[in-house]
Parts: structure tokens; sequence; C-alpha cells
């Protein structure tokens, strides 16, 4: 038995220990915001938050996730509003979107651990995640303006 | 490119009344109403109409807007919505978008590819919301009792302007149901300094749901009791299922079924690759129980495709002289009695899509009826597919759109919605097929691959005055025909034949090439091998000239003129996106207009510094004109960063410019990632690729630092939008390292070709 908080809410899990988060979150508890785009840790769409930090879902398994606590896009916020989410809206960001959720993951860990990022440091911690429609100049603009903003 | 013919002849139209509402259709011939149908009113079917979108106003003054066209992340959804609520004159906060279900019939086509919804559809969408507006200044009209001509609708309310009285749209939505539907004389379009969302930023309408986690992708349907399938599929394109043994697979917890599927033999066109299917109750378990499958293969007739051995084959092809599509004046004559002479030979290999979601589609099957929801491009050829693999009628199958995570042309084909169909059936439970990354990357439908042989000659002047363009590569009709080698006219057509160049000798050929894998269209298709020969070699012939790349490009496209394509030399069938040369002409002006445009924007000709250059190129597709401008900087090991792009863009009349905007920003960043990294290479019949840690796709570090689109404005029929940024991008850049390194790169990816750094590329 494998228990943990997800968006707040405490969760126990009792099948293969060995099955990805991504899967547990997406199939068993429904939270389909978190996406499958590689399953290999090569392109962040299923980016969460394990304790605050930026995890690939597809390559942890639930049970590294024992008493710990996770936060998907679902729990980021109530309706919309972290200033990742509103930057986004702000800069047009999302294409097709699928990679969008992954990106906002990603980039609010980063401005939890670097409130003022500059470019390079945008670059290096967005590296992992692939948007294949390609929005990457609006990331940087939008990262820039969240840190600006929070 | 469209394969897939879309009768464009089908011009019936069903009316449907919505719970409590009323639902328009509009076509070409006008509009009628159900109560007609429903009297027996023959049905307006002619030969020369083109259905387009619906249109629901509830009595709450919800305006619903109907897409039919696919979201894939060009912004359609909202493009739609903004052309039919400008014209209904609709408050943008009360309208709603719902995607259409997949039904020709009633939409008219809703293959989203080709970049063509706006294109196809723009006149229709307006005729859809101008016949709202016409109608309920009609019901205004009647309940006052007033000539129509007295009440104006405008944001949502129908005013009559003498008393000022006024009705909300809603409110008048009981008498417009009673009225006859307004006919084309009695609309009236907007003119266009009355738009009011058209030609204005919108942002999307997805846009909470995407950034929220609520957007609904085809990887996110479930249902209750369904079941997760799995599928590995032949290795080799046209291989199949020898035996298989499925003991260990069927014992992994949670697996509930292993089904073998049938193998369509090449060409197999939408049909699926057939296989050994595991269902179980989770994705997790699915997979694991894949991986305990033992399967013995025939590997088929293409077991010994090998990409290395290929390219010498099609390089071989372009050597010899090939089966002529276009030819004016005397080529062969004016090559060998010019002053300077140059030839060149280009390459560019195999593409996957890559798509960030990988393809998923939801089936079940009840009763003879099959319910699809699936991430399509192409909702009919699903339906009509399935229906064939199943042997039921296309009126049982009916297919939802959810939204799409990307789509390039991959999600056209529906070989994984007929996997479903099949699955569901075959279980008798809700089925969802999910296709890993390297499920989506090995069994692609790719983008063929390409060698060119270009020669050109120049006068003492430095005029080019002969051009000769061999290109050979696997037809997408080989996806489609058996014992196709030879281009389709459509695919010579993007970039050979529709040549915008003065060039008084002019030769194109295509040279034979057969298909190994299965070929299918990429955004913007075979326009990315021959934009990127056809700009690389016009720079090549600048430099050999002494002349500037920009000038020499305006030089060779000439004098402002609508090329006459009757008397181009076309040997091939004449081939412009579906449209007419007369509707939409090849303009050298507009090429002119792009070029000046983004030279001005991007600082072309200003000086840089070291291991710096800038890279330019014009290309026209899918009716839209686009050039661009890369600036490069070359790192002293070679790697390549890119400080500037500039995109010029006429694309006609253009609906929402922040989309565009967009589209242009994400092409480009598409098209570094082909030029720099983009290959798939087979071996032993299969992709050597399968996944994003070998198949490279373009990241953030790749992206410009800045990027300048700059829209040309234009009152022009609209043109494409979601692929023409695409082409002019690997001769940019690949120009711009030239000028950079004096190194030339001929053949793509760039890749590691600049591994020795600057220093020893000079
Ligand atoms: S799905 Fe986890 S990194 Fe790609
Ligand atoms: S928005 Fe489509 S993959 Fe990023």
């Amino acid at each position: 038995m494998i228990s943990m908080t997800v968006n707040g809410r405490r969760q126990e899990f009792s099948g293969d220990e060995a099955m990805p988060l991504l899967w547990y979150l997406r199939d068993e508890l429904g939270l389909t915001g978190t996406k499958f785009g590689c399953g290999v840790s090569a392109c962040g769409a299923c980016t969460v938050h394990l304790d605050g930090k930026a995890v690939r879902a597809c390559v942890t398994p639930v049970s590294a996730v024992e008493g710990r606590k996770v936060i998907t896009i679902e729990g980021l916020s109530k309706d919309g509003s972290h200033p990742v989410q509103r930057a986004w809206r702000a800069h047009n960001v999302p294409q097709c979107g699928y990679c969008q959720t992954g990106q906002i993951m990603q980039a609010a860990a980063l401005l939890e651990a670097t409130p003022k990022p500059n470019d390079a440091e945008i670059d290096q911690a967005m590296a992992g995640n692939i948007c294949r429609c390609g929005t990457y100049v609006r990331i940087r603009a939008a990262i820039r303006a969240a840190a600006v903003e929070a | 490119m469209n394969s897939q013919s879309t009768s464009m002849e089908r011009r019936e139209f069903v009316q449907l009344l919505g719970a409590g509402g009323l639902v328009l259709a509009v076509s070409l011939s006008g509009c009628r109403r159900l109560s007609d149908a429903l009297r027996g009113a023959p049905k307006a079917a002619t030969t020369s109409v083109t259905p387009a979108a619906y249109l629901r106003l509830d009595d709450t003054g919800t305006v619903t807007v109907i897409c039919h066209r696919s979201e894939m992340g060009q912004g359609i959804r909202t493009s739609v919505a903004m052309i039919v609520a400008d014209e209904l004159d609709a408050d943008w906060s009360q309208v709603k978008v719902e995607q259409a279900l997949g039904d020709e019939k009633t939409y008219g086509s809703q293959n989203t590819d080709g970049s063509r919804s706006i294109r196809d559809f723009y006149g229709a969408l307006r005729e859809a919301g101008a016949t709202g507006r016409a109608l309920l200044e009609a019901a205004a009209a009647k309940q006052w009792s007033v000539p129509a001509s007295e009440v104006e609708a405008r944001q949502h309310v129908v005013t009559h302007r003498s008393s000022g009285r006024t009705l909300g749209y809603g409110e008048l939505v009981a008498t417009a149901r009673e009225l006859p539907m307004p006919g084309k004389a009695a609309i009236r379009l907007k003119r266009p300094e009355q738009f009011r969302y058209i030609g204005k930023d919108m942002p999307s309408v997805d846009m909470a749901d995407m950034i929220s986690g609520a957007a609904l992708y085809g990887m996110d349907l479930r249902r209750e009791g369904m079941l997760v399938a799995v599928i590995a599929r032949p290795p080799v394109y046209g291989g199949a299922v020898k035996s298989v043994d499925s003991s260990a697979a069927e014992k992994v917890p949670g697996v509930e079924r292993v089904v073998q599927l049938d193998s369509a033999p090449p060409p197999s066109a939408f049909m699926p690759l057939g296989g050994v299917a595991v269902l179980a109750r989770s994705t997790w378990a699915a997979l694991q129980g894949r991986q305990k499958l033992k399967i013995d293969w025939d590997h088929g007739p293409h077991a010994t495709y090998d990409s290395a051995v290929f390219r010498t084959e099609l390089e071989r092809s372009v050597r010899r002289a090939g089966k002529v599509v276009r030819s004016q004046g005397n080529a062969a004559r004016a090559l060998a009695s010019a002053s300077k002479r140059l030839q060149a030979d280009y390459y560019v290999p195999h593409l996957s899509h890559a798509q960030m979601e990988p393809l998923a589609a939801l089936a079940t099957f009840e009763n003879g009826k099959c319910d699809i929801w699936a991430p399509t491009q192409h909702p009919q050829a699903a339906r009509d597919t399935v229906a064939l693999a199943l042997k039921i009628p296309v009126e049982n199958v009916r297919v939802s759109v959810t939204l799409l995570g990307g789509g390039f042309g991959r999600k056209s084909k529906p070989d994984f919605i007929v996997e479903a169909a099949l699955l569901a059936r075959e279980v008798g439970k809700p089925v969802k097929v999910v296709w890993t990354r390297e499920d989506d990357i090995q069994h692609d439908y790719f983008h063929t691959v390409a060698a060119q042989h270009l020669e050109g000659g120049l006068d003492a002047n430095g005029k080019v005055t002969s051009w000769l363009h061999r290109t050979a590569f696997p037809s997408i009709m080989a996806t489609f025909v058996p014992g196709t080698v030879y281009a389709g006219d459509g695919e010579v057509g993007q970039g050979i034949t529709d040549l915008p160049f003065a060039v008084p000798n002019l030769r194109c050929e295509n040279g034979p090439a057969a298909a190994l894998t299965r070929i299918g269209w990429y955004r913007s298709v075979i326009n990315i091998p021959h934009a990127f020969a056809i700009s690389s070699f016009a720079d090549e012939l600048a430099h050999a000239a002494g002349k500037d790349p920009k000038g020499f490009l305006l030089e060779l496209i000439g004098p402002d003129r609508i090329i006459d394509m009757t008397k181009a030399g076309l040997v091939a069938k004449p081939s412009n996106y579906d449209r007419s040369f007369e509707d939409y002409p090849i303009d050298t002006g507009r090429y002119r207009k792009v070029l000046e445009l983004v030279a001005e924007k991007s600082g072309w000709g200003k000086p840089l510094g070291s291991g710096r250059g800038r890279g330019i190129a014009v290309h026209r597709s899918f009716l839209s004109y686009v050039a661009t401008v890369i600036e490069v900087e070359i790192k002293a090991d070679g790697t390549v960063t890119i400080p500037r792009v500039d995109v010029a863009i006429d694309a006609g009349t253009v609906v929402n410019p922040e989309r565009v905007r967009a589209q242009m920003e994400g092409a480009t960043i598409m098209g570094i990632g082909n030029t720099l990294y983009g290959e798939i290479t087979f071996k032993e019949g299969r992709p050597v690729q399968s996944n994003y840690t070998d198949y490279r796709v373009a990241r953030i570090d790749a992206a410009p630092r800045e990027f300048g689109v700059h829209i040309l404005p234009s009152t022009e029929q609209p043109g494409g939008v979601g692929e023409p940024g695409v082409p002019p991008v690997a001769p940019a850049l690949c120009n711009a390292i030239f000028s950079a390194t004096r190194r030339r790169i001929r053949s793509l990816p760039v890749d590691k070709q600049l591994a020795g750094g600057i220093a020893s590329a000079r």
C-alpha cells in the first residue's frame, strides 16, 4: 500500500508499485491534465511537482511517491490564476496546448527556485520540455513576465 | 497535398433543429429550413455549392458556432467563431464554440489539412453569420410590424432606428423560427471597415482549458468499462504476424484479451498495419502485456530498405534525364553556352511528424453501430475507412472530434481509428487504442525522402539564362496506388511546375523512385525539399555571380506580373492547391513585396560580427507568399544558434493576425528542427529512430532569441497559414550558415556537418 497526497488530498494505492505515477494520475485518478508524450523522460509533457520539485511522472514509479506530496496542473491553482498561468494567457502561448500543462508546471517550479531567472537559466530549465508546435519564443516571454509579476 | 480526394461536388446539406434553437445551414445557393425539409420541399442540391458552417442561436441569447474543422493548434475554432460572430454582429462574450460531428454532407469538407480552413470557408462562414443577422432583423421587423429596412442588428441587439425600441437576439429566436430563411439576395455582407473581429487579434477560445489541464485530447478519453489497447505492429511496413505466443502477456494482471489483427498489404492506404493487440484494464497493464508477447514476424517485401543504399539510388535517378514536367526554351543549349555554369545536388531525408500527442482513439460498437471519439484531422475519412473495415454502412459510423495534440498531417490518416473500431467490435467493450511515442515514430506515414539535382547557367552579366531542376522522391500516391514511381501533379506543383522565375530556358524533370515504406504528407509536404533546393541554389548562383542574394532573388523573380500558366511550358497538369490559377494566380509582385518587407525588417545588408550570417529565402505555398530571413551565430565548436528571425507573409485577407504570427513562429521553429536535426533513417526495413531521444526536434535552445512576423496588409482572397511558414526555413538557415562560414550545406540535416567548427569549415 502506497499513500501520498495529490493536490492536497490523501490517496492510497495498492496495485503494481512499479507503475509510473503518470498512469496512476491519468488512469486511476482521472487527472488527465498530466500528459503522456514520450514515456522516457525526454519531453516534459508529464511534469508534476513532487514535494515542490518538477519531476517527470512517466519515469517516477508510484513506489517513489510514498508519503510525498504531488501537485498536478489541476492543483496548481483553483481557477487558472497562478502567475505562470496568467502570463501564459497574456502571451497567448498555447497552440495545440498538449505540451502546455507540462511547460507550466516546469516554469512554475523554475520560478519557485529561481524567482528572477535570466534567459540562459530559462532555456536551461525548460530544455527538457518539448513543444512540437514551437511556442518557445512565447514561453520565454511569459516566464519573464511571470517573474516580474511574482 | 491532399490525396484523399474530397468531393467538392458534394453539395447537399442537411438541416437540423437544435433543442430549442435554430440551426442554419448555409450554402452558396442559400439557406433552407428544416420546416421546408419536413414539408418535403426539394433539397437545394446544385453543383456549385459549398455547404459550410452551422450556427445556433438559442433563446438565452447564446450563439453557438459549430466548428467543422479540427483544432490542432492553428486556432481554427477561434477563427471560425470570429468570422461567423462578426457577420452576425454577435457579442463575443455570448459566443460558444461546439465541435461538429464528422458529417461532410452537412458541413462540407472537414479534411483539416492543406492549410485550407479559411481559404475554403471564409465566404461561406461569413454568409452563415450574415444570414443569421438578416434573419434576426426580419424577426424584429415582424415583431414590431415595421419594414426590415428600419431595423439594425448590432452587438446582440436589434434596434428600431426611429423609435429606439430594442430586442435582444435571444428574444427574437421564437419569431425567427417561423420565418423563411433569407435568401442570398437578402443578406448583406459587411464591408471590411465594418469588421468587428476579423483582422483583430483575438485570444483562443480554448485558452482557459489549455492552461488548466481541462482540455480534452484523444489520449484523455475514458469510458466506464473501457479497455486500453496497445498494439505490436509489424516492424517493417508490409510485414505481418507469422505466429504469436501470448501466454505470458495474458498472465499480466489487468490484461483481458490478446487479439491478432490482419495486416493490409501495401499499398495499405488508410488501413491499419495489423499486428497483435493487448487489451487491458489500464494503460500500464497493456504496455506490460505487450512487452511479454513473443511474435514471429514475416517482414514482407521491404525488409531490406536501407536509407544509405536508397540515397545512392535516388541520387542516380536525378543524374539521368527524367520525365519532363515543365520545359520552356532550351535549357540544355543555354547551359552549354552559358558563360558560367553551376550544378548542385541536394538531399532531404525522411521526417516523422512526432506531434506531441501520440495517436489515440476510442471506439464503441453496439448493434451494428460504431461510435468513435478521436483526435482526427479528417473525420470523414475516419468514417469511410471504419465503415469499409467493419463492412457496415457509413451512416452507422459516428465520429466525434476531440482536440488534437498536434497533427501536422499525421492525424488525417485514420489507421489508428480503424484499429480501435475493429477491437471494440471484437471485444464488445469500449476500447481506447493508445500509441506510444515509439509506435508513433516507427509506424508513421513518413515525410518522403528526396534527392534533387540543379544546374544553372549565368551570362556575362551574372543573369540566369538557364535553370534545370530534377527531383526524385517516393510519392505519397504510392501509399494509395500500387506501382507508383513518379510524383503526382500536385507534388511537382509544390515548387517545381509553379516556379516563378523569369528564366528564359527552364527545364523541370521528375525521376522515378519507388516507395519502400509508408509515405504521407507532413506540414508543407514536398515544398520542404523543393524550397530547400530552389532557394539554396538561387543563393549559390548569387554568390557565383558576385551579387547580393536578396537582389538576386528579386532579379530571378523578375518584373511584377501574373504568370500565365498556360504559356509556362507545363507538361504536368497545372496544380495550384485545388484552386484555379485564375482565382489564385502566381503574382510575382507579391513575392517582391514579402522579400522587400523581410529585408527591411531584418536589417538585411547591415554588417554582422564574425561567425554570424544572414540567409534569405522566399516561397509561395498553399496560396500564400512567405519570405524569411534567419540570422545565425556559429560557435567555435560548430553549434548553431539563432539570434533573430524575420518572416514576412502575404496570406491575403487575414482573420486572426495573432494566430498568423503564432503559426509563423511555430512553423519556423519546426523548420529549424527539421533542418538542424530532423532525420529518420531506415535499416533492415525499419526506422532506426524511435523516440525524442534519437529523433531530435527543436527544443527551446534552438528557438530564435528575437522573432519578428510581418503581415502584409491585403484584401486579396485568403491563402493558407498553417504550412507556408515551413518551406523557406531550411534554405534561409543554410544560406545563413554559408554566409557565416562559407560552408554550403546541401544535405539535411545540418546536424554534425559543422562539428569541426567554423575554422575547419572555411
Ligand atoms: S512523457 Fe514524461 S517526459 Fe515525456
Ligand atoms: S502547444 Fe502543441 S506541443 Fe506545445
